[in-house]
């Protein structure tokens, strides 16, 4: 195997396996952790995927912003401490179904498919590359989009502002 | 590794979140969930772009991205209104819409 493989593998073995954490463990505090350890592999993956400017970004906003908002979250709705924390689930038969029946319908449809396995060259500096396009071709989507994420901070300030 | 893999992988992650969905009663719980849904799609993106050489692929995972984070802030302001009005994240006691 090359090292490619090896460090593929490994990605997918700590993405999976802090995946399932997330949705299994009975201590919500541990379940965020999980999750930044998730968010954390899927950095890594986007390493192996030339995308080294992705997964910056992946670690600043998911793994550093997400988990810290969700954080604040549970400390203000549970208790850190003690028994309100724990969580339980529900219907995890249907649930697994379900989601056993996607992931199959998914992989069926993956596997009917002919891929690409050789990745082309990119010429020149993918990061610049991004870049550029964002400010090109994208530029409408990419102001719309700074509209939507003041609205959305507006709107987040609004729900949450304290009563007066 | 071939495109394949990484289509395979993305899927399995989307579907232990959809799993967390629909089985946590914390409404905590179920943005993690959403949380890990939306990071797997974030993977097939990349994937497909990089093995098209394309750099929109980046460049909408870039995009996608700050949605999430913006779809997070308003999901937790409302998850802390809630607990503000009603004493509980659980979703199984959030049936105001009932009739």
């Amino acid at each position: 195997m090359t090292a490619d493989a090896v460090a593929f593998w490994c990605l997918a073995v700590v993405l999976v396996g802090s995946a399932l954490a997330v949705v299994l463990t009975k201590n919500l505090f541990h379940a965020v952790l999980w999750l930044a350890l998730a968010l954390t592999g899927t950095a890594g993956v986007f390493l192996l995927l030339d995308a080294e400017f992705i997964a910056a970004v992946q670690l600043l906003l998911y793994a550093g912003g997400i988990v810290t908002i969700v954080v604040f979250a549970i400390v203000v709705t549970e208790r850190l401490v003690g028994e309100r924390i724990s969580q339980t689930s529900r219907r995890i038969a249907g649930g697994a179904v379900v989601a056993g029946g996607v992931l199959a319908l998914i992989l069926n449809a993956v596997r009917g498919q002919v891929f690409p396995a050789a990745r082309p060259e990119m010429v020149g500096d993918l990061t610049r590359t991004v870049g550029e396009t964002v400010m090109t071709r994208f530029v409408l989507a990419f102001e719309l989009l700074a509209v939507l994420m003041l609205a959305a901070l507006m709107g987040a300030i609004y729900f949450a502002r304290p009563d007066d | 590794m071939g495109l394949q893999a990484y289509l395979t992988l993305a899927a399995i992650v989307f579907c232990i979140g959809l799993f967390g969905v629909m089985t946590r009663r914390n409404t905590i719980g179920i943005l993690l969930g959403i949380e890990l849904m939306l990071n797997s799609v974030n993977i097939n993106l990349v994937a497909f772009g990089r093995y098209s050489g394309d750099v929109t692929g980046m460049v909408f995972t870039v995009f996608t991205i700050c949605i999430t984070v913006a779809e997070a802030a308003v999901g937790l302001a409302i998850v802390i209104l809630l607990f503000r009005v009603r004493r509980t994240v659980t979703a199984d006691h959030l049936d105001l819409l009932r009739g």
